[in-house]
């Protein structure tokens, strides 16, 4: 880890205006990523996956995105032409989305896929790109990359699928990368394979992650450090291994109102919504 | 009240064929609370299916209150046994008003009181009656999921068999919805038959589960033992250990089991 961050975010706001008036999605989150893996952690509608797609300047029109300071290794990422962006999105950030299923072009193999991800990055050709393609699947250990790159993604599992999406979000060898739910659609277990497959690709490549999920107990066991998010804002920041301290009542809320396997509580304590965790001074 | 023997299912034909669900048995007593947990493809919600007569396509025993069940039911069949689904937001009819969805059940099955029931089931689910009048898109995840249950209580069911029905939810939504649940078993005596992938959730819900794997029911035991950890087949293990949090090591030492 070192010292200077990759990703500073400094009051980062988004809204939506509506025809009822302007929705603030986000409001007002400051956070930095050095090379390190940092949780998202909040419920629907929390500002989380918009936080996220900011970043990357991905958020929808007519979505408004505000912030004092939002920059990657010391350049700005809000003001930046479309073709220096270009050179960021997918080479130095990339996004690992929900879905396998949405995130694949249909009509095109699974490795052209991967391939294209290589030689728009590079100068490359397509042997090479070829070569680094069935590299990155054997990487995400896929077992039989030679005839899964000629597949179409119709034709593979949910959880090879993802693999898939992860092998060509990291073959530009990004320095950050920003998953989004990237396990949720997963079994358990291939959940923790996949997780397995990230967190060795990132301490052996030394990238910086964010890590956005609504699951407390995965980001504190996978995540070096976790941000909460309630309608908006980071009510709490703390490092994952001291989640079970955490101090905001929401958190400590939705902590208690997870079932849990050693648990014989009669009744799940249900979380009361105070009006106050919307304002300030969290 | 439900006993199941041998019930096989396979999707296609020839060489196409998948043998989904493979000589599954199982019994559970009345007033019982039993979890159907496995991955996905495991087969468990294809159970459920063919418990609650939606697949008719299936060979084995299946007995419910008593009776033994052809796959094609009858309407006195629905008012014994009901279904709760995954996902509230694609389970009901969206240009429907609450009150028209909890009616149709009534109409269908000829109980008559439609107004007294729908008032007195919507109280029991928590909305209260200024919800019957509004469409589902009016309503969070969570409300959503307490009409879908409503709908099913309308009729007074003896079973409900729920397929994943907090999946969909947040959490805090989650712990809502499953007291819920709780407490119209306890006040109803309802059997329920409860499918989830999320081994707390059955802990948190059930008194014994079978745990299933490639279709077939790997493992068999009661809550409390799930509560201690003591499966015996390597299956359970790995779900168990899986369901834990993330575990490098462990990550590392799974395999499948065929």
């Amino acid at each position: 880890m070192s010292d200077t961050p990759l990703l500073e975010v400094e009051n980062l706001r988004i809204s939506f205006p509506t025809r009822t008036g302007v929705t603030q999605a986000v409001r007002g989150v400051s956070f930095s990523v050095g090379r390190e893996k940092l949780g998202i952690v909040g419920e629907s509608g929390s500002g989380k996956s918009m936080t996220g797609r900011a970043v990357l300047r991905l958020v929808p029109p007519p979505g408004i995105v505000t912030a004092d300071r939002l920059s990657f290794q010391g350049e700005d990422l809000l003001g930046m032409g479309e073709k220096r962006l270009r050179d960021i999105r997918g080479r130095r950030i990339s996004m690992v989305m929900q879905d396998p299923k949405f995130s694949l072009n249909p009509v095109m193999t699974v490795g052209r896929q991967i391939a294209e991800a290589y030689r728009v990055h590079s100068d490359a050709g397509k042997a090479e790109a070829k070569r680094r393609a069935l590299e990155m699947l054997e990487a995400v250990r896929i077992r039989d990359p030679e005839r899964v790159y000629g597949l179409y993604p119709h034709e593979v599992s949910g959880g090879m699928g993802q693999r898939i999406m992860i092998a060509m979000m990291l073959i530009p060898n990004p320095d950050l990368l920003i998953a989004d739910e990237p396990t949720s659609a997963l079994d358990v277990t291939v959940q923790m394979q996949v997780l397995a497959i990230m967190d060795e690709l990132c301490s052996s490549r030394g990238m910086g992650m964010i890590f956005i999920s609504h699951d407390l107990n995965l980001v504190a066991s996978f995540c070096d450090r976790i941000l909460i998010m309630y309608a908006g804002r980071v009510v709490e920041t703390c490092r994952a291994s001291e989640l079970h301290n955490a101090r905001h009542p929401y958190t400590r809320g939705l902590l208690d109102s997870l079932p849990r396997l050693d648990d014989t509580r009669a009744e799940l304590p249900v979380l009361n919504r105070d009006p106050a965790w919307l304002e300030d001074g969290a | 009240m439900i006993t199941v023997d041998d019930l096989r299912v396979t999707f296609g034909h020839g060489a196409d064929a998948v043998a989904a669900v493979q000589g599954v048995s199982f019994d559970v007593k009345p007033g019982e609370s039993f979890g159907l947990v496995g991955e996905s493809g495991s087969g468990k919600s294809t159970v459920l299916r063919a418990l609650v007569g939606l697949n008719h396509d299936w060979t084995g025993s299946v007995t419910i209150d008593g009776k033994a069940q052809a796959p094609r039911r009858d309407k006195a069949f629905f008012k014994t046994c009901q279904m709760v689904f995954q996902d509230p937001y694609g389970s009901l009819h969206p240009r429907h008003t609450i009150d028209r969805i909890l009616a149709e059940p009534i109409a269908i099955h000829r109980l008559g009181d439609a107004d007294a029931r729908i008032d007195r089931v919507l109280r029991d689910v928590g909305l209260g009656p200024q919800f019957r009048f509004r469409y589902p898109h009016q309503l969070s995840g969570g409300q959503r999921q307490r009409v879908a249950i409503a709908r099913a209580l309308v009729l007074e069911p003896r079973v409900l068999l729920l397929d994943e029905p907090t999946s969909a939810l947040d959490v805090s939504v989650q712990a809502e919805i499953l007291n819920l649940l709780k407490r119209l078993r306890a006040e109803h005596a309802l059997t329920y038959v409860l499918v989830s992938h999320n081994l707390a959730v059955v802990a948190a819900m059930c008194d014994r589960l079978a745990v299933m794997n490639r279709g077939r029911v790997v493992e068999e035991m009661d809550v409390a033992a799930l509560r201690r950890g003591e499966a015996r087949e390597g299956y359970t293990r790995q779900l168990l250990r899986a369901s834990l949090g993330y575990d490098r090591a462990a990550a590392d030492s799974f395999r499948d089991f065929a």
